[in-house]
């Protein structure tokens, strides 16, 4: 087999099934940890009927919304309500394209992700705003009241924290020189030091806007079930509710992702210098103990999502874009200036 | 606050119009079958119109079809997370209008079973209120201990909703063997589990941005609309019927009435809280002070009202006054008997409350109004 077939074609379609089927079978045990989670949390025990210990939960779930009806309300716009939950779950897969979860290797196919683009966090930045897309649309197309005042929601939610989420992530861009994400995680090698402690204030606005992005708790308000019914996903039934059920999901992984590759050292082991800490690697070589690291780390995110559902009440839309307009903000923009200080006196 | 321009005809501009949004009846926030025609602006409430009666179920006319012990039943389904104040205020005013007089022992179990109820409906409260603004853990920490007065309430009469636990004259049956210390043992540790729901939302910021402001009612407009209960004393109004007019144990036992200042969501949120603890020492003291006796007076086998006789009895329900209005025609059933269901009034000022504000806080406002629909239709 010629080399180019391989290298171009062979091998990241095969990275791109791995990828895809670990990010799909996180999210299906994600939605069950959480419920267990949350369980410990208030004193029940979560799902534990289906399998032991509730194992299969997750499956009779995703078989359940496959069978189910699909239901396509007669008023409704068909192929934009078709579209808004595609528009939802594609942007958040896509993103883990560019994520790295382990160091580079010593050929291409060797890398521990699938590519590296020199304007990786660009693409991240531009892919996340397409989600918020799809629950617009998706709002605006089921003909529904509650569903309108969901999409509306969302398009304010966007606005508010899109732009200081933005300014936030050129903090670790400045102190890196470069927006390929590899290259962050090495820059942060390099520096021996992790981007949260210079860049803590970016790091908090980055994943505040994050939490809000991915509409979870105490930002559910497009979804906000107590008020807005379900929200945006108002009409969708069966496999298309699912879908943005996934979206969202996905969307958790993909911030949590980018939040441990620029914040957090991405596949870097904690204390790699310190000579008594080196049992930290776990004995293993450098790809499996960085992947290891990276998803240890995401895992510690993805509790906090959670934990975040177990604590908090909800926002109300206007004190959300209070908070994004007045708080994060003038803090993003500080942040930048300070940055830009620090990299000019340095 | 921005609101649409709009001129004299109500065209607004732009052409915009305001939108007609039926809120329930099959809501998840709406409590049961309350529906609510809105009009909105955006997300901002222009109107709220409380639309209701689907709970319907004719209970007044039924209370005339059966004798005055047969009808205790229909006033557990009116409110039904707060069956023994209805029961208490329902027997109390038979009792008035016959002129029966229970003992003490069944007086002071029935002060009891009234203020664990107070508990118990105050529990559905705070749970749904906290899932409603979006706070779910409290929900399950509340059901624990409701669940506990629950099981109380099972082993004292057999059922745990629908108590049908009072009759007139008297108490249908004496506390169980080790009920006393079992309750003593639930109201000694209930005051910390209050505080671990305080802790989870008393200072939280979140909890305070969404209540505090929200839903204020001025004490006139609370006056004016005969609003009874922890919203008229979150509005600052001292006006309890246990300590203004008492009945069963009340006189004997000391406890505070919490009062709020600014009328707004957040204090009657704290007026509840408190009430919680306040329920739990006057249990504590009814059952220190719980006398020896007969609990049920001597009374004839089938009770007459005098002729054209009239009264109303109402005591102080978890929601405010429930009052009962029974008129008697010499025969074994009451000739008609009228409800003063607390929900009702304190729904009346629903639209006040809600003018102007968003539909997020209209769902807080629901949940701090505490209604129950059975109550309401009836």
């Amino acid at each position: 087999m010629p080399d180019v077939l391989s290298d171009y074609l062979l091998w990241p379609l095969l990275k791109i099934g791995i990828v895809l089927a670990a990010v799909m079978g996180l999210i299906t045990y994600l939605v069950l940890a959480e419920r267990k989670i949350l369980g410990f949390m208030q004193v029940r025990l979560g799902p534990n009927r289906v399998g032991p210990w509730g194992l299969l939960q997750p499956i009779a779930d995703v078989l359940k919304l496959l069978v189910k009806e699909d239901v396509i309300p007669n008023k409704a716009v068909k192929w934009a309500f078709v579209l808004a939950p595609c528009l939802v779950v594609a942007p958040a897969l896509i993103i883990m394209s560019v994520i790295p979860f382990g160091p580079p290797g010593a050929s291409q196919k060797a890398n521990w992700f699938i590519t590296d683009i020199n304007v990786g966090l660009l693409l991240v930045v531009a892919l996340a705003t397409i989600s918020v897309y799809g629950i617009i649309i998706g709002g605006w197309a089921s003909n529904s009241k509650f569903s309108l005042l969901g999409g509306l929601r969302s398009a304010a939610q966007m606005i508010s924290y899109e732009v200081p989420q933005g300014i936030a992530l050129v903090g670790p861009l400045l102190l890196a020189g470069t927006m390929s994400l590899v290259g962050i995680v090495e820059a942060q090698r390099d520096a021996g030091m992790w981007f949260v402690f210079p860049q803590i204030l970016a790091f908090f606005i980055y994943f505040v806007a994050g939490v809000a992005e991915s509409n979870r708790n105490p930002f559910d308000l497009p979804e906000a079930e107590s008020e807005l019914v379900a929200g945006f996903h108002t009409e969708y039934s069966g496999m298309r509710f699912a879908l943005f059920f996934l979206g969202e999901y996905a969307n958790m992984i993909a911030i949590s992702a980018v939040a441990v590759t620029l914040f957090w050292g991405g596949w870097l082991q904690p204390f790699s210098s310190v000579e008594w800490l080196g049992f930290l690697d776990f004995g293993l070589p450098a790809g499996p103990s960085g992947a290891l690291w990276f998803t240890l780390k995401l895992f510690v995110f993805l509790f906090l999502y959670i934990w975040f559902r177990g604590t908090f009440p909800r926002y109300r839309f206007d004190q959300l874009m209070d908070l994004g307009w007045k708080w994060m903000l003038p803090l993003s923009l500080f942040n930048l200036f300070l940055t830009g200080l620090l990299k000019i006196v340095l | 606050m921005i609101q649409t321009p709009s001129n004299s005809r109500g065209e607004t501009l732009f052409g915009l119009e305001e939108m007609e949004l039926n809120f329930g009846p099959q809501h998840p926030a709406t409590h049961g079958v309350l529906r609510l025609r809105l009009k909105v602006d955006g997300e901002r409430i222009v109107d709220a119109y409380p639309i209701i009666g689907y709970l319907h179920r004719g209970t007044e006319k039924l209370f005339e079809l059966h004798p005055y012990f047969q009808n205790v039943p229909h006033t557990d389904r009116m409110d039904y997370v707060a069956a023994a104040t209805s029961n208490l205020a329902y027997v109390g005013a038979v009792e008035k209008l016959v002129g029966l007089t229970p003992p003490p022992r069944a007086r002071y179990i029935r002060t009891i079973l009234a203020e664990l109820q107070r508990i118990s409906s105050h529990l559905i409260w705070l749970a749904t209120h906290a899932i409603d603004i979006g706070a779910m853990t409290p929900f399950f920490y509340t059901f624990r201990e409701r669940e506990e007065i629950l099981d109380l309430f099972e082993e004292y009469c057999g059922a745990r909703l629908t108590l049908n636990c009072m009759r007139p004259g008297g108490q249908p049956y004496d506390l169980t063997v080790g009920w006393e210390d079992r309750c003593r043992e639930f109201i000694g540790a209930f005051p910390a589990k209050v505080d671990e729901y305080e802790g989870l939302l008393t200072n939280n910021r979140i909890w305070k941005k969404r209540t505090v402001g929200i839903g204020v009612l001025a004490p006139e407009v609370a006056l004016e609309y005969g609003v009874t209960g922890p919203m008229l004393r979150g509005s600052g109004i001292d006006w309890d019927l246990r300590k203004a007019m008492p009945y069963e144990a009340y006189g004997d036992v000391d406890f505070d009435v919490p009062l709020g200042h600014n009328c707004d969501t957040y204090d009657r949120y704290l007026v509840r809280m408190e009430e919680m603890r306040q329920a739990a020492r006057i249990v504590d003291q009814c059952l220190d002070q719980l006398p020896e006796g007969p609990i049920m007076a001597k009374r004839p086998r089938v009770l007459k009202a005098p002729k054209e006789s009239e009264t109303y009895y109402s005591v102080e329900g978890p929601k405010g006054e429930i009052g009962f209005y029974l008129i008697g025609d010499g025969t074994p059933n009451p000739y008609r008997c009228r409800v003063r269901p607390p929900s009702f009034m304190n729904l009346q000022a629903l639209p006040e409350m809600v003018k102007g504000q968003l539909i997020a806080d209209l769902v807080a406002v629901i949940g701090t109004t505490d209604i129950v629909l059975g109550e309401i239709d009836r």
